[in-house]
């Protein structure tokens, strides 16, 4: 064997074991297990807190707003989706500030304001700048769990 | 009488084999061309949760909620230039011209400019991740950092992922980007996080219209496969394989 | 984050909301430029090593220690724009196949290592030798280092030293083809984007990178003789002009086809790309890529090939055409990098780019990656001079 083989043989030898070795210690354990990943960041993903609570829960404590909601025109709607997300307050009932009562011409116009790209049988549009001039906002007629109790 | 027998014994055995020769081939000859492959890829396992989602164009009315659900839901950055979900409102005027709009992301609602008599056609569009079964995000990954989870969800691992952004080049449909703070991709997750507690994604949570739904594709009895049958859906850009798993109803041409 | 504010005001038409910002800049323009480089000045040397051109001896070791040189800066634009640079080393740990950036760690390490390194050490081994005797303090500590302890100067180990250098040069072909075509699959890969998405990618990458390398070579050979006050050896630079012209020639005619290709097919993205070529690329692609790095250098070497001036006309013209042909390669880099995300993949819209001063993606540190790689080969120069070496004479 040539004598520059000597040497470079064994160097490139020492060189590849110490990147096995590093290797060894690099990967994360969880990598691997069900596919190229660390399995772990599965679950980490899923432990991530959540910010909506779902209409479900509001339901357990809100009886009588959600039976008003159900019986008529927005008992599709879930809860947060005028109120915010409350998942804090539903955890601690005290806690109320991120708790959202909208119901001004903008906000209930981001539905219900005149757009051709909205479907009439979808969705009930009026001109929010036309409809009612004399009143301020929505809910100043609207009870917006149920919008057709009109008030006076 | 023993010839006999020996003869039908014989027949049996050859028609037996016939069949079982004829069944082989025809399987073979079929399995190849199984539209649903095409369709969205395979799932690993037929008898587990695999998760695809469905958008009907028809019932959305562009309140945008779905975009701002989903910035709540996830921490995302507020700035303009991060979405995991998003509406985009076409424009197709009588002169044939196309206006897509995206104010900030449809975040903060949407009002047609357009005077009616020059409209031909209007509607909303909302984007997400497709959650591909052939996803080319995952394919570029050189680290691993991007996956597709057993339940066909793509998700990023930020504690792995380099920041290379590769995978963002990668995304035919603009929905990943490099997160500001945590330098890593980042995308929806189809709140992997809500989902596995039993809870709706936050952008179905507050769907006013039920215009989303998400399910499990494997599941024959489901609402997800219920919404497939009775509406015929298309996913975005076909043409590129990607095995999406978002299927629109009422897709217009136009839309990419 | 003002400056994505700034460039939300020009977005043009439609674009996705997250397309606002480029996420690939200057630095990943640098990365397959100086990879270029390389690979084209190694495939010179190799010319006249495999291929026993021997009238471009003068120039063989210049290209070795150029492509050593560039090629330990080449990696490093790429990991400084990574968001984590720190966790790069997974690309080595936990290599993801099925990404063509994934194998880009081995292959750099077997080009450094095995290619490279190996060659140059086998070519300087007898004079690493001599010098380590004849020196004294750190450099001959240096020198001694470098021997990796093999002395053995025997005619017979001399012999070996050629024979294994020849076949690491080899070796290094292929490997030189496949460091760059490898670079052109990270674009050409990917199928969401039309402008990079083509079969041909690789191989434009690869011609394109021979010219570069080429005329990096060329520019080197004449600066470094200047700088030394020799004479500069006119068949060698006729020899390189000549081989300039064949394949700036063929990548000349390869990247035309591809366009040719696109037009014709005008695919679902043609108006798009159309917008894109003829509006933010103009100038980029037309004028300096285009006019100034292919048409120039061509007509004017393609004219040599029939008439060949005086050589003091002809010197100037030479290092004229290798400064516009590395300019030009420059743009060709920032029209494939920069053009393929100016446009939105909705196909609707642009957004915009322009290169900051300040930063790690601006101008100012681009500079200073691309000063350093010549920085580095002064050195390698000044520790290994081609024009010293021993073995020149005795063997």
């Amino acid at each position: 064997m040539p004598v520059q083989l000597k040497t470079l043989i064994p160097l490139f030898a020492v060189f590849i074991i110490l990147f096995l070795i590093a290797r060894h210690f690099l990967i994360p354990d969880s990598f691997g297990k069900y596919g190229h990943y660390r399995a772990n960041s599965i679950d980490e993903i899923a432990a991530l807190p959540i910010n909506y609570a779902g209409k479900a829960v509001c339901i357990d404590c809100h009886d009588t707003e959600a039976e008003l909601l159900a019986s008529d025109a927005h008992a599709g709607l879930s809860c947060e989706v005028c109120h915010g997300p409350n998942a804090k307050h539903a955890d601690d009932y005290e806690i109320k500030e991120y708790l959202i009562k909208q119901g001004t011409r903008e906000f209930c116009g981001r539905c219900h304001s005149l757009n051709p790209a909205r479907k009439i049988e979808v969705i009930n549009q009026i001109d929010i700048k036309e409809h009612h001039p004399e009143k301020e906002n929505c809910i100043d007629c609207h009870n917006p769990h149920a919008v057709w109790e009109l008030k006076e | 009488m023993g010839t006999k027998r020996m003869n039908a014994s014989r027949r049996n055995f050859l028609k037996k084999s016939a069949a079982l020769a004829g069944t082989i081939l025809a399987t073979s000859a079929l399995a190849p061309f199984n539209a649903i492959i095409f369709a969205a890829g395979e799932p690993e396992d037929k008898t587990k949760i695999w998760y695809g989602i469905g958008i009907d164009i028809e019932k959305c009315i562009g309140c945008g909620m779905c975009a701002k659900a989903c910035k709540s839901e996830n921490n995302v950055p507020k700035e303009p230039f991060y979405y995991r979900s998003w509406v985009e409102q076409y424009t197709i005027k009588n002169d044939g011209s196309i206006n897509v709009v995206s104010p900030n992301g449809g975040i903060d609602g949407f009002t047609q400019t357009v005077p009616e008599e020059e409209l031909f056609k209007t509607f909303f569009v909302p984007k997400m991740c497709n959650h591909c079964a052939k996803s080319p995000c995952t394919q570029v990954c050189p680290v691993g950092a991007t996956f597709e989870s057993p339940e066909g969800i793509t998700l990023v691992d930020k504690e792995y992922c380099i920041g290379c952004a590769y995978c963002i080049q990668a995304c035919p449909y603009g929905c990943r980007y490099l997160h500001p703070v945590t330098k890593t991709a980042d995308k929806c997750t189809l709140c992997y996080h809500r989902i596995t507690k039993g809870l709706k994604p936050a952008c179905v949570e507050v769907c006013p219209t039920g215009a989303r739904i998400y399910g499990d594709l494997n599941d024959k009895e489901g609402e997800l496969h219920k919404f497939l049958k009775e509406h015929n859906c298309q996913v975005l850009k076909p043409n590129l394989n990607t095995g999406s798993k978002l299927f629109y109803n009422g897709l217009s041409a136009e839309v990419r | 984050m003002e400056h994505l504010y700034e460039i939300l005001k020009h977005v043009d038409g439609f674009i996705y909301p997250n397309e606002i910002e480029l996420q690939w800049g200057i630095l990943i323009i640098l990365y397959p430029y100086i990879t270029g480089l390389v690979a084209g000045a190694f495939i010179l040397a190799s010319l006249e090593r495999v291929f026993k051109i021997k009238v471009l001896r003068p120039t063989y070791h210049l290209a070795l220690l150029t492509a050593l040189a560039f090629l330990i800066v080449a990696g490093l634009p790429l990991v400084s724009h990574l968001g984590h640079p720190f966790r790069s080393y997974e690309i080595l740990t936990t290599p993801q196949l099925g990404s063509a950036m994934a194998i880009f760690g081995f292959v750099y390490l077997w080009y450094l290592m095995v290619v490279l390194l190996l060659e140059i050490w086998f070519d300087y081994r007898y004079d690493l030798v001599i010098w380590s005797n004849e020196s004294k303090g750190i450099k001959r500590r240096i020198y001694k280092i470098l021997t990796l302890g093999v002395t053995d100067i025997s005619p017979k180990a001399l012999a070996w030293d050629k024979k294994l250098g020849y076949i690491i040069t080899v070796i290094g072909i292929p490997s030189a083809f496949l460091l760059h075509g490898y670079v052109g699959f990270i674009f050409g890969s990917i199928k969401a984007n039309p402008w990079w998405s083509t079969v041909l990618m690789p191989v434009i990458f690869l011609l394109s990178a021979m010219v570069s390398g080429i005329a990096l070579v060329m520019f080197l050979y004449m600066v470094v003789s200047w700088i030394r006050k020799v004479k500069i050896d006119m068949a060698c630079l006729d020899e390189i002009g000549k081989f300039l012209f064949m394949v700036l020639i063929l990548d000349f005619t390869l990247e035309s086809l591809d366009q040719v290709h696109r037009i014709y097919e005008a695919e679902e993205s043609f108006e798009i790309l159309h917008m894109l070529v003829t509006g933010k690329l103009t100038y980029t692609l037309f004028i300096f890529q285009g006019l100034m790095g292919t048409i120039i250098p061509l007509l004017t070497l393609g004219f040599f090939r029939m008439y060949l001036p005086k050589e003091k006309l002809r010197k100037p013209i030479y290092f004229l055409v290798s400064c516009l042909v590395l300019f030009g390669v420059f743009f060709m880099r920032w029209n494939v990098v920069i053009g393929g995300q100016l446009f939105s993949k909705s196909f609707l819209g642009f957004t915009s780019f322009k290169l900051g001063m300040v930063g790690l993606e601006g101008f100012w540190m681009a500079l200073v990656w691309m000063i350093m790689p010549f920085l580095i080969l002064s050195f390698i120069l000044w520790l290994l001079p081609p024009w010293k070496k021993h073995s020149e004479e005795t063997v």
